[in-house]
């Protein structure tokens, strides 16, 4: 339908674009994790294992990748348990305040994240308004010190900031189910509980699904709540990669890191797309 | 199961024969609006009955009302003798196919059937061999394993009924299940519906505003207007013996004629014949093909007229024919198609045809 | 549908619980502002001393506001990037075929779901190894190629809602296709672009992950704030915090009637996070 000249003026303007600043930027990342820092603290390129044997060789690096991985199933579940039920809250029970409920969900979504992290930061702390609450009402004599500077903040956090991200995909899912569906399950004599387990939580998967992805996905690349909230306990893989590109100045080690994590990143994705296909009104 | 005719009943009565359901004096309005007034109606074992209406005219109301999914500002509800309307819909023996069949789109054919079965944990064995049976009952045992969305509608619509049924209700409601259908598998699914009642022999309580397909299935029509029961009667009773003009109307084509009885005979415009009614205005339902062309030296009391072919309209099988009167009075009568007389026709039609109506502008007034 | 009239167990719990994460959610947001005019800083329970004084001394620091003028340049700049190539990634997504179609659409996209530090990083390196140096412009490549994957999904989505038949009908009439577009098309993704754009605004003025490696010597705003952050706690923060509070909530309820004037429901949020996965 359309004309040469018009299909070629609105694929190649960004499909140049994303080549130039997408895929050579990844290509290089690939490209410097083979390469090596010589003493002089320049990037020599020769083509060296090395970077990714050190990895698997050094435990630090597998472990904060764990205790990364770990701190972001967490957020993600959380955010799971608080988001669901909101989302189905909104979608069943909300009726003429569904609209006003939804915009008070997606506001703090695009409110800044560093103020977000900042706020809770000011909250957690031994002098902050957490601690200082606690003991004006007397329920603690001293400052809870595990609050901040630890995975529990980092986690809880997170769990602040993604909670929305997760409330969306499934709130749109559950808009998605037909009424009457529910009203046929009734009709067939499921309760509302059995309705739920039968009905609504199947045809709800893939929004948690997608949520989930996200969730966990943003999390686990997350350095800025560790840096700010997280303490010495609380280190995740893309601090390491942060000082890496910093202070201790390994580009290559950091693109190594950097680049396996583009890699679980893009397979989760692919992952879970497949498992969304296949539980799309199955 | 016997066929089941009934002799007409006034609308707002209630029947002494123990019914299988019993709506008694159920009104509801949404907001402002009243969407149905005090509806009492009651539902014999075994019966196919049909509540025909306009859109608008609470129909629809009424079977979400008795299948739970609303509930009534008023009235009751009664099924065997006890109470229905504080129950909710899980806990009625009530069954319902909905108007866009409502399939659970992530389960086959054959797991949607057996939905009702699993709820109520009912042994594996039983659940398969019950859900053979109803896929069988409707033609749908070779689709057992699809998935709706690869059927087609006409499919989707028996795999509903095949849902609805093998939970063995005591009551099926159908909420206008074929108007998604095109003509011609709308009209055998009429006929396969009906035979499906008699075979199972639950009572049907089916919703439509097709007054053709109410005639066609039902053993009594339940016509509702603006909220109100305007006749319950066999689909026979309702068309020889409309009520109101409404109704006349309503079902079939009529021609409505304004007179004045006196002294035991009624004038109507030029035309005039004996009646036993008391003196007053009158309404009257002549149906078109009660009119008939004069067969010279007929029967006395035929009412006798002249009138000039206007229009003509071709119905296939039969056609409507427009006569215009020398006062003006225009008539409708059908004839067979390959009559083709024309310009001035000398008619004719018996006094016991021309049915007293209720007229049904007061009603519109009431509002 | 509501839970059902006559149902017994309708959940008691859920509106408590959905209460609940309401507070969770507003709970720091509401404290930013709260002690932003506490008298006697950040911390510390009850707030005492109402007080202008942090805005005050926000209002006097230099630094603070060239960083509000950089970002705020950079913001513009990026929305222009993002509109100028993700319209049209959006109309060779809706209508066009070509090799490598799939691969184009998941990479426009990637960025949005990939952490932060991973889209900057490689184009750190970009910049690096091309002999270009950090500053603003890097920032606003950074963003820029960030955010084509909310103008393309935004457009996208207005595009999909787009009536074919007006095209046509503007081809018919004897346009061609340049004017149809012109004439025709874009005036109906008028809403949907300035959503967009408003959205892409707000996202780059409170952007850091992608900005963190692409910094020069000039900082945007939340890079200000991030630096005095590890300096140590001020109240100004908070005041600057409750201002930034105050901008995005204008801008994203703007957005939302925006997308509700559009069509009936809004369900953009999640298209761009159905989008991504």
């Amino acid at each position: 339908m359309f004309s040469r000249a018009y299909r070629a003026a609105i694929t190649i303007p960004p499909l140049l674009w994303v080549a130039l600043f997408l895929l050579l930027p990844y290509a290089l990342l690939f490209c410097y994790s083979f390469w090596s820092v010589s003493p002089a603290q320049a990037i020599v390129h020769s083509w060296t294992l090395n970077n990714y044997r050190e990895l698997f060789r050094v435990n630090v690096y597998l472990q904060t990748l764990f205790r990364s991985m770990w701190i972001a199933a967490r957020v993600t579940i959380f955010s799971l348990l608080l988001g669901y039920p909101l989302a189905y809250y909104l979608s069943f029970g909300a009726g003429a305040r569904k609209d006003f409920l939804y915009q008070l969900v997606i506001i703090p979504l695009w409110v800044s994240y560093l103020v977000r992290a900042y706020a809770w930061k000011t909250i957690l702390g031994s002098g902050g308004v957490l601690n200082t609450l606690l003991q004006y009402v007397h329920l603690t004599n001293h400052p809870l010190n595990f609050l901040l500077y630890s995975p529990f903040a980092v986690v809880l956090t997170l769990t602040h900031i993604y909670t929305p991200f997760t409330f969306l995909p499934i709130f749109a899912s559950l808009e998605h189910i037909p009424r009457n569906l529910i009203e046929a399950s009734h009709d067939l004599g499921a309760s509302p509980l059995q309705t739920f387990w039968r009905v609504v939580l199947p045809l709800s998967i893939p929004g948690v699904l997608a949520g989930a992805t996200f969730a966990f996905v943003l999390s686990l690349g997350d350095f800025l709540a560790p840096l700010l909230l997280g303490g010495p306990s609380g280190i995740m893989i893309s601090n390491i990669v942060v000082s890496l590109f910093g202070a201790a100045y390994n580009w290559p080690l950091g693109a190594a890191i950097s680049f396996g994590m583009l890699v679980l990143v893009i397979g989760l994705l692919f992952l879970s797309e497949r498992l969304e296909k296949k539980w799309s009104f199955r | 199961m016997a066929s089941v005719t009934q002799p007409e009943i006034a609308p707002g009565t209630v029947r002494t024969v123990p019914s299988l359901l019993s709506i008694h004096e159920v009104a509801k309005s949404f907001g402002p609006t009243p969407v149905l007034r005090n509806i009492s109606l009651d539902i014999a074992e075994g019966e196919f009955l049909t509540v025909l209406g306009e859109s608008g005219s609470g129909k629809t109301t009424l079977l979400r009302i008795i299948g739970g999914f609303e509930s009534a500002d008023s009235g009751q509800i009664l099924m065997g003798g006890e109470r229905l309307d504080p129950l909710p819909p899980y806990r009625r023996r009530v069954n319902t196919v909905f108007q866009h069949y409502a399939l659970f789109p992530h389960l086959t054919v054959e797991e949607n059937v057996g939905y009702g079965l699993r709820v109520a944990k009912l042994p594996k064995e039983e659940i398969i061999a019950r859900v053979q049976q109803a896929l069988a009952m409707v033609k749908m045992t070779a689709y057992a394993g699809s998935k709706p969305s690869k059927i087609s509608g006409g499919q989707q619509q028996r795999v509903a009924l095949a849902r609805a049924l093998v939970n063995r209700p005591r009551l099926l409601l159908l909420d206008e299940p074929l108007s998604a259908l095109d003509a011609n598998l709308r009209r055998q699914m009429q006929v396969e519906l009906k035979s499906l009642q008699r075979e199972v022999g639950i009572s049907f309580v089916f919703v439509t505003h097709d007054q053709d397909e109410a005639m066609v299935m039902s053993d009594r029509i339940a016509l509702l207007r603006m909220g109100e029961l305007e006749q319950v009667a066999s689909p026979r009773e309702i068309y020889s013996r409309p009520a109101t003009a409404y109704t006349a109307q309503f079902i079939g084509h009529t021609n409505l004629l304004r007179g004045e009885v006196k002294g035991g005979i009624v004038r109507c415009h030029s035309l005039s014949w004996p009646v036993d009614l008391p003196d007053g205005p009158v309404l009257f339902s002549l149906r078109p093909e009660n009119i008939r062309f004069a067969a010279g030296a007929s029967g006395s009391n035929a009412v006798h007229f002249r009138a000039r072919l206007r229009t003509r309209i071709f119905h296939g099988a039969t056609e409507l024919l427009q006569a215009e009167c020398a006062d003006g009075l225009v008539l409708s009568l059908r004839t067979a198609s390959y009559d083709n007389r024309h310009g001035d026709l000398d008619l004719e039609f018996a006094p016991a045809d021309a049915i007293p109506v209720r007229d049904s502008d007061d009603l519109k007034k009431r509002n | 549908m509501e839970l059902p009239m006559s149902s017994p167990n309708r959940s008691h719990w859920l509106p408590w619980h959905a209460t609940l994460v309401f507070g969770f959610l507003y709970l720091p947001i509401v404290t930013l502002i709260v002690y932003s005019f506490n008298g006697s800083g950040v911390g510390g329970f009850p707030p005492r001393d109402f007080t202008l004084d942090w805005y005050r001394e926000l209002f006097t620091d230099d630094a603070i506001w060239n960083s509000v003028l950089n970002s705020l340049f950079v913001a513009f700049a990026a929305v222009a990037i993002a509109l100028a190539l993700g319209i049209p990634a959006a109309l060779a997504l809706d209508r066009a075929n070509f090799p490598g179609k799939a691969l184009f659409r998941r990479l426009v996209l990637l960025p949005l779901i990939l952490p932060g530090i991973i889209t900057g990083l490689s184009l750190l390196m970009l910049f690096r190894e091309g002999g270009m140096k950090l500053s603003l412009v890097t920032i606003i490549l950074g963003h820029g190629t960030a955010l084509i994957s909310v103008a393309t999904t935004e457009v996208f989505a207005g595009l999909q809602k787009l009536d074919r038949a007006q095209e046509e009908a503007s081809l018919d009439l004897g346009a061609n296709y340049w004017q149809t577009f012109w004439r025709v098309t874009l005036p109906n993704l008028r809403l949907s672009i300035i959503g967009a754009a408003l959205l892409i605004f707000t996202l780059s003025m409170d952007e850091i992950a992608v900005s963190f490696f692409l910094i020069g010597r000039d900082n945007t705003l939340p890079l200000e704030i991030w630096g005095r952050l590890r300096r140590g706690i001020t109240p100004e923060i908070n005041a600057i915090s409750t201002i930034i509070f105050v901008f995005s909530l204008a801008a994203i309820v703007t957005w939302y009637r925006l997308r509700a004037r559009a069509e009936g429901r809004v369900e953009i949020a999640a298209e761009l996070v159905e989008a991504a996965s």
